[in-house]
């Protein structure tokens, strides 16, 4: 395959996948049972989603790995399996893709906090993030996406640790925003503005949000980005806020919705689209479908 | 400016050794710790948590503010207790079961003892039974929870289901808060308050144990 960045750098857009957790559920994670476990136990349940979601037109593939640091691994008592656990969940992917799609090591945050806040350091998520990523990329993913951060240090190091052990591997690195009366906010207060300038800073080839809360606030989020950086931008939104009938749960936006809100991410000069908590399969076909007459319409 | 009023504004700016000093030095002016509590700590939470509720200020704010209060309340504790006066009321909070997000929860305990209250953090995934078992033992009358996920949101409804096998509904109120939840679900589950953010939360709380 075409190196990842030639294809962004040439204005491609790529479509990226869906929601990760919202599938594991569906397929019987339980409730409050570590995501990553399933690596270990029900690797192929990993296999059928990746092929869920390359069948549904998406070219960037995630790993299960999005909770898969030492430091996050070891609220779980499972840190000595950061490795293994790494390594199973790109092996998988790369199962079901077959060379038709990017592989993406997802990262999460820590869901610790940096101090004074808190009771991590720098260095210490620096060499969680470093475990983590070593082991993804030494199992050949194409890209390492650094996702749903709040707090611009932890993502700072998380990056630094991707270019540490590669100084050649893509770096996507996307924050999660608040609207508030002022403004898009993450919870630890990063504007839009600032997040473009530090996570260019820090060494990320793209840059963007994720989750968030529904499709309509990622275009202003996006445009925001836009006016404040020139790096390539990547979307990936949920599907709203969740809501429980009878037991179940029910994301309010529509594929529909997202087959119409992805234009409007297209002209805001998104590079890479994709879906957060809640998207299925329906709703990256929905992304495709806009992506594909998109890039038509410029043939 | 007066140094209860000082004590307040080191709170605010997040100095806590200055707040730490200032009350060291009240408590040795006689200064009665209810009012070094009321007119300085407390004050000075209230305004932050006032910022906050605004969008003025963030997260990391209100944490240094935090520490601040702590280095100030830590001394005034034992001097209350001597005292005799009681605290606003003691609120039982922790995330539930199976979830491991604890930054709104603990938003939510800063705020609840920058008000005042005696609030006992259960910490995160907190088992149903250990909730109620708190909080009765403790003589609390609030219980908090608190769930990031969709997926651990039904364990708040175990949390009521014992309340009510218990009849302690009537004595020990629930309030529920977490991204994915709503008014509608903590009405479905028979919570008695959602709250919609940690300043909400401290409102809530107030208005259940004046109830």
């Amino acid at each position: 395959m075409e190196p990842f960045l030639d294809r962004i750098k040439k204005g491609e857009i790529l479509v990226a996948d869906g929601a990760m957790g919202t599938m594991l559920f569906q397929k019987g994670l339980k409730p409050g049972d570590c995501p990553e476990t399933l690596n270990l136990t029900n690797p192929e349940i990993l296999e059928e989603i990746a092929k869920d979601f390359l069948n549904a037109g998406a070219e960037i593939i995630q790993t299960n790995t999005f909770g898969a640091s030492s430091i996050k691994l070891r609220e779980y008592g499972m840190e000595d399996k950061t490795e293994e656990i790494n390594t199973i969940a790109v092996s998988c992917v790369k199962k079901s893709v077959k060379g038709h799609a990017y592989i993406s090591g997802s990262c999460g945050p820590s869901g610790k906090l940096i101090k004074p806040y808190g009771d991590v350091t720098p260095e210490s998520l620096f060499r969680s993030f470093f475990r983590q990523i070593k082991a993804l990329v030494t199992s050949n993913v194409d890209i390492i996406c650094i996702e749903t951060m709040i707090d611009l240090q932890e993502a700072a190091q998380a990056i630094k640790a991707a270019k540490t052990v590669s100084p050649q591997i893509p770096v996507m690195a996307t924050m999660t925003f608040d609207k508030t009366p002022k403004g898009f906010y993450t919870v630890m207060g990063v504007s839009i503005e600032k997040a473009a300038v530090d996570l260019q800073e820090a060494g990320a080839d793209i840059i963007g949000s994720n989750c968030g809360n529904g499709i309509e606030n990622m275009v202003e989020i996006a445009l925001e980005f836009s006016n404040s950086t020139n790096l390539p931008l990547m979307i990936q939104s949920n599907a709203g806020q969740p809501e429980t009938r009878e037991g179940k749960l029910y994301y309010s936006e529509t594929p529909e919705l997202f087959t119409e809100k992805t234009k409007d991410l297209i002209n805001a000069g998104v590079s890479v689209i994709g879906g957060c908590c809640g998207t299925t399969p329906e709703h990256i076909k929905a992304i495709r479908k806009s992506v594909n007459s998109f890039q038509l319409s410029t043939e | 400016m007066d140094i209860l009023k000082k004590i307040s504004v080191a709170i605010q700016r997040g100095d806590d050794q200055t707040a730490f000093m200032l009350t060291k030095q009240a408590i040795e002016m006689n200064i009665p710790p209810k009012d070094i509590l009321d007119h300085g700590l407390i004050d000075g939470m209230n305004i932050i948590g006032e910022k906050f509720k605004h969008h003025e200020i963030f997260l990391p704010d209100v944490l240094l503010a935090a520490r601040a209060m702590y280095a100030g309340m830590d001394q005034l504790k034992p001097l209350l207790v001597k005292d005799g006066i009681p605290s606003m009321g003691k609120v039982v909070i922790g995330t539930v079961r199976g979830d491991l997000h604890d930054i709104g929860k603990n938003l939510v305990g800063i705020m609840l003892k920058g008000a005042g209250f005696d609030v006992i953090d259960l910490g995160k995934d907190v088992p149903p039974e250990k909730f109620v078992n708190t909080a009765a033992m403790e003589g609390a009358k609030i219980i908090g929870m608190s769930a990031l996920l969709t997926t651990t949101m039904p364990v708040m409804k175990e949390v009521i289901t014992i309340l009510r096998n218990q009849n302690l509904t009537a004595k020990i109120k629930t309030i529920i808060g977490g991204a994915p939840l709503s008014k509608e679900y903590a009405l479905k589950i028979g919570a008695d308050v959602y709250a919609y953010d940690a300043a909400n939360a401290v409102e809530s709380v107030k208005q259940l144990i004046q109830e």
